[in-house]
């Protein structure tokens, strides 16, 4: 019987084994940057910006130039590296906790100048990698180490949603929030990356993608559990959908 | 000689950059050093370069984490507040051996202190600043024209030990107008940036990674010694001091900067005095010039070391001349500037007469 290969490694992951927990969707996503890297036809020319959190190995697994950023600073990094290299494909790659709370101001003004970057935005509302604390993404009444009753409006006020917030700006030409809890939800993710990157290809300016992403290990959900989670708990805070496309 | 400007010291700082070859510049407003900003903002685009005003000086030296990884030649500037919350980014760059320079036009401290000039940063430049074994190249002028020279071969510096290196002044500096000339600093086997920047994945055949991280304590371990390696080179061929009328003095005064400047008229006072005085002044505060401390005239008996701080070169003054030299202090802090005067009665006191 012949064999005919539908389904491979995209050239632009390293085939390696990532250190991402069972059920965590970051490979997903990192497949997801690779898929469109690859079809876009830009490894050569992509430079990635790591995080500080989960995703600070992201260069071990995607083979393109990269910069490990300081924590929530990669948007200034991009920005310096896109300014000096137009011709370059920029993108960031950052966490809740590295983008939404202390990396705020950096993200806010990348996209307030309109930079001609892609900002890749992991929210999983929860830090991971220090172990389960309270996220600004954090739902409320959602449980974390630093918040062990759940998450309290009164003291510790309420999810930070970015994509809403980054649409108030004049300047940023694509943003959209989507998922890759179930296949369905990473087809229309797939999507959504590709019209990223492609609007810094067409010179177009910011763009960004919100992925809404589980964190089984830290929710104390098993992985099938974590999906359904997601999408019953965090979708209604955090609607998907398309905020800004560019004119 | 070639052509002299007469121009403010901020605006030769910034001019010498741009001799340099420096094409790229990020930072955040602060006092005194606004001047800067100001002539990159205007000059830069004109040579098809980037100013970028960056929301923060935290963000700042982000940026120039980013552009550095370029391997192209990038600066940034502030003065001692901003440079406090830049420390972390300068220890990520120390970290990842990118080149940049850098500025600190120092204003009184601590916290908002002041915003005028002051040399009390001298152990955050010295000693590190941020968190981590790292040094800096740090070079102090005491005239507008030495800091053009040496805006000029930090950059070279920079690119030569892939470091960053600090242009180490105080506000008098950055304020003054004096004449300059920007005289032709090349300097040859630098390294290719295409060797190990970011952005010439095509024609390396593979991709680079700017990056600090190191989990595994044996490769961070390496990575600190093969740092120490290059602080040791540093400091065999970058020591650079100056002495003024040194050999048959009694008592040295040491001092860097624009103190150094004020202590050279009162030498010069107390000189027609008969007083047998003299000037030690370090240009490289790190690596300090130890040497010729601890090779001092015999005439020398005692050394006064001048700042504008509450004693901070000192403990580098008293680690060149060992304990049995007496070393003593005279500070004027917050902004306050040691007068003429005021330098040559230290002298006189110091001295018994």
């Amino acid at each position: 019987m012949k064999e005919t290969k539908i389904f491979e490694k995209p050239k632009s992951m390293v085939d390696v084994t990532t250190h991402y927990c069972p059920g965590c969707t970051h490979g997903v996503a990192h497949r997801l940057v690779a898929e469109i890297i690859d079809e876009l036809g830009i490894q050569e020319k992509t430079v990635a910006v790591a995080p500080v959190g989960c995703a600070v190995f992201l260069y071990n697994y995607i083979n393109v130039d990269a910069y490990e950023a300081a924590h929530g600073r990669a948007p200034a990094v991009a920005s310096a590296c896109k300014r000096l290299l137009p011709d370059s494909i920029v993108f960031s790659y950052q966490g809740d906790g590295d983008l939404a709370s202390i990396g705020m101001a950096e993200i806010v003004h990348a996209a307030n100048r309109g930079e001609h970057i892609t900002v890749v935005f992991l929210n999983n509302a929860i830090y991971g990698m220090t172990g389960g604390q309270m996220a600004p993404t954090t739902l409320v009444g959602q449980k974390a180490t630093t918040c062990p009753l759940g998450r309290d409006p009164k003291l510790a006020g309420y999810p930070i949603r970015m994509c809403e917030m980054l649409s108030t700006l004049q300047a940023p030409a694509y943003i959209a929030r989507v998922s890759v809890a179930k296949p369905k939800y990473t087809l229309k993710a797939k999507e959504a990356l590709r019209k990223a990157f492609q609007t810094q290809i067409d010179g177009k300016g910011f763009s960004f993608v919100e992925i809404l992403s589980t964190c089984p290990t830290n929710w104390g959900l098993r992985p099938v559990d974590a999906t359904n989670w997601l999408e019953e708990h965090m979708m209604p805070e955090f609607p998907l959908g398309e905020f800004k496309t560019p004119a | 000689m070639g052509k002299r400007f007469l121009m403010k010291g901020n605006e030769a700082l910034a001019e010498a950059a741009i001799h340099a070859g420096c094409k790229y510049f990020f930072g955040y407003p602060i006092t005194p050093q606004n001047e800067i900003p100001e002539y990159m903002s205007k000059k830069l685009p004109e040579i098809g370069g980037v100013y970028l005003q960056a929301e923060s000086e935290v963000a700042a030296i982000n940026m120039i984490f980013g552009a550095a990884g370029t391997g192209k030649r990038v600066m940034t500037s502030s003065s001692s507040p901003g440079v406090s919350l830049m420390s972390e980014g300068i220890s990520y760059i120390a970290g990842a051996e990118l080149p940049c320079v850098l500025m600190n036009i120092m204003r009184g401290g601590p916290g908002l202190g002041g915003i005028l000039p002051s040399q009390s940063d001298y152990f955050q430049a010295t000693r590190g600043g941020g968190h981590g074994d790292y040094r800096l190249l740090v070079l102090a002028p005491s005239t507008v024209q030495e800091a053009v020279d040496l805006t000029m071969l930090a950059f070279n510096l920079a690119e030569k030990y892939r470091s960053p290196v600090m242009i180490l002044a105080d506000g008098f500096m950055g304020q003054m107008m004096e004449a300059v000339e920007f005289k032709e600093t090349h300097m040859d086997g630098l390294p290719d940036p295409a060797e190990w920047a970011v952005g010439y994945m095509k024609q390396r055949g593979s991709r680079a990674l700017v990056k600090s991280l190191y989990l595994d304590p044996e490769e961070l371990e390496t990575h600190n010694w093969k740092l120490q390696a290059k602080y040791a080179e540093m400091t065999k061929n970058e020591k650079r001091h100056e002495t003024y009328l040194a050999d048959d003095a009694e008592i040295l005064i040491a001092a860097y900067g624009t103190v150094a400047r004020i202590a050279r008229t009162s030498i010069n006072e107390l000189r027609a005095e008969g007083i047998k005085v003299g000037l030690f002044r370090p240009i490289s505060l790190f690596p300090f010039p130890y040497e010729p401390l601890e090779a001092l005239p015999k005439s020398v008996k005692q050394i006064l070391t001048v700042e504008m701080s509450c004693g901070q070169m000192i403990e580098d003054v008293r680690l060149g001349v060992g304990k049995d030299m007496p070393v003593s202090m005279y500070g004027r802090v917050g902004g306050m500037t040691p007068s003429v005067e005021e330098i040559k009665d230290q002298v006189r006191k110091a001295l018994g007469r």
